[in-house]
């Protein structure tokens, strides 16, 4: 066996010492810290700064009135219905599955989380165009729908819809290992004590998983506002009327309105960046996902 | 004191209410609805049914689909774990800053990115103006598909390699340096295996995102048929054209795919959990 020389043999001792560092270690450390920045700055750095650039190229006020538009104006008014909407549903969705999987055992749950989880796995497009196939004109329900006048497909409910099934498993998938790790002692300890089953639900479980439930919820609402492939499938892209902001960035910039797209482009880049703000203070509050 | 196995009737409420809404409402949002895709693709014609799946701006779509989802989570793995690694090991200014925005794509909308993406590497963008005289046209090729694919699947990577990195034992890549291994003999033998599991599952999570991609691809893609349509598109497309059969047997190939990949993802993790409660 060839034996280490003496130079490596001395620098392996040196690096083993703690707290010391050779000159190999440090190149291969900056190496590595460059190559992570530059390819997170021309990834993401980059993109981010240019959709403000391209908001801003024409000045402050050319960027202002792009919201004056009523179309743009309508467009945020969707979103904001939409995920008015659909948050709460799927945030009462999430506790109450995390609440049945978590505190209680029964057959073919692990096959209930993977099922809730489904929609994560799922196309976008996909999402979008089983609505389609179910209320569409020729869908299993589209004859019925319209003979009583009812348009979901191309209209505020298609659009829900797609929208709830993309955020469908955010809260919940917080929730469960959540819940599940917490135990049910205290609930348990409440419940005998006499407290009612809300009580209990309210003041003893809500407390200890609410950071937890602010993060499923952000993130919901982050999927939800800025949801694309799913909506634009369902909505039919009737400008100022089914078209949501996403969907009017692509209107647009299809019309080479560079600069009405990326201002909207930025409403919805700020609100990534608020999300984000908020999920690192949770974290930083102790939150740990696990 | 009772032992634990016995089993206690459990005095939480709730059970029956908070199951069957459950269930009602993933059949009502997510079941019946992909129930519905399944059933559409099965009433066609299984001759018609197999012409459509092959047809040659299909397959032409799904050789894009998978070739740039591959290509793209492949650069993920090997710039994910030099972050993760970077991240979990160095200390540097802005340190926290830069772990907090690796999870920019899951929040950012994807039409925000795909615009952003393609004015950047377009030919006069901020980068694309120095890969234009190289001969690299980035924008409205398949290498565009792939930088928006990279993007959004960069966080999964990152994400799921970093608690692995965590977990590599400094004492064991110590003493393996002082017994005269060489730091690649170290990387090789003692980091790589610790890491693999989480690194091959977060591939295979950025992957199964990619494939599916729809709107960070559709704006930087130019969107030829043949050349660069991706098989989301040709749904999309097929919905335009009114050819509703059409668009659910692609779609029931989308949604094969997507549980092939799940399968994969649950039988890698359920890999690496063994892997690590093996070497404790």
């Amino acid at each position: 066996m060839a034996g280490p020389s003496s130079y490596a043999e001395a620098a392996a001792e040196l690096a083993s010492r703690p707290g010391h560092t050779n000159l190999r270690a440090t190149l291969v450390r900056w190496l590595l810290i460059a190559m992570s920045l530059t390819f997170l700055g021309a990834l993401l750095a980059a993109p981010l700064a240019a959709v403000f650039a391209t908001a801003l190229s024409k000045g402050w006020d050319a960027y202002f009135s792009s919201f004056a538009d009523p179309d743009t104006r309508a467009a945020i008014r969707l979103t904001l219905i939409t995920a008015a909407v659909v948050v709460p549903l799927n945030t009462v969705f999430g506790i109450t599955a995390a609440w049945c999987i978590a505190k209680f055992e029964f057959r073919g749950k692990s096959f209930l989380i993977t099922l809730i989880d489904l929609p994560l796995a799922v196309s976008p497009v996909v999402s979008g165009l089983i609505y389609v196939l179910l209320f569409g004109l020729n869908g299993w329900f589209g004859a019925w729908l319209q003979e009583h006048e009812i348009s979901v497909v191309y209209a505020l409910p298609g659009i829900i819809l797609a929208t709830m099934f993309v955020t469908f498993p955010y809260v919940a998938r917080e929730l469960i290992p959540l819940m599940q790790q917490l135990g049910n002692d205290e609930e348990e300890a409440a419940i005998t004590l006499g407290a009612g089953g809300w009580f209990t639900f309210f003041r003893v479980t809500l407390p200890r998983i609410r950071w937890g439930l602010v993060y499923g919820v952000i993130l919901c609402n982050a999927r939800a506002m800025g949801e694309f492939g799913a909506v634009s499938v369902v909505s039919g892209n009737i400008r100022g009327l089914t078209t949501t902001m996403p969907l009017h960035i692509e209107i647009l910039y299809n019309e080479y309105n560079f600069v009405g797209a990326f201002a909207v482009a930025s409403m919805l880049s700020m609100l990534a960046v608020v999300t984000l703000i908020i999920k690192t203070l949770v974290e930083r509050s102790g939150y740990r996902r696990r | 004191m009772k032992s634990v196995a016995q089993r206690e009737p459990n005095v939480i409420p709730g059970f029956g209410i908070t199951l069957g809404f459950t269930t009602f409402f993933l059949c009502a949002i997510v079941l019946i609805p992909l129930a519905a895709l399944v059933l559409k693709a099965g009433g066609m014609d299984w001759s018609r049914f197999i012409d459509v799946i092959t047809s040659a701006r299909a397959v032409a779509s799904y050789r894009l689909s998978f070739g740039a989802s591959m290509v793209a989570a492949g650069v993920n793995m090997v710039f994910g774990f030099a972050l993760a690694w970077t991240l979990v090991r160095y200390d540097f200014p802005g340190r926290k800053f830069v772990d907090a925005i690796i999870d920019m794509p899951f929040a950012l909308p994807t039409a925000v990115s795909g615009i952003a993406l393609t004015t950047v590497f377009a030919a006069n963008g901020w980068i694309g103006q120095y890969l234009e005289p190289l001969g690299i046209k980035v924008a409205y090729t398949w290498i565009g598909i792939t930088v928006a694919l990279t993007l959004i699947g960069m966080p999964f990577v990152v994400r799921t390699v970093q608690p692995a990195i965590q977990e590599v034992q400094r004492d064991l890549e110590d003493a393996a340096e002082t017994l005269g291994a060489g730091r690649f003999y170290v990387f090789r033998r003692i980091i790589v295996p610790t890491v693999l599991p989480a690194l091959l599952t977060g591939f295979t999570l950025a992957f199964a995102r990619a494939v599916g991609e729809y709107g960070s691809v559709i704006f930087i893609a130019g969107n030829m048929p043949m050349k660069t349509e991706i098989t989301p598109l040709l749904i999309v497309i097929r919905l335009e054209e009114f050819d509703y059969a059409g668009a659910a047997a692609l779609g029931v190939v989308m949604l094969a795919i997507s549980f092939v990949m799940l399968l994969a993802i649950n039988l890698l993790q359920a890999w690496g959990r063994k892997r690590m409660t093996v070497s404790r």
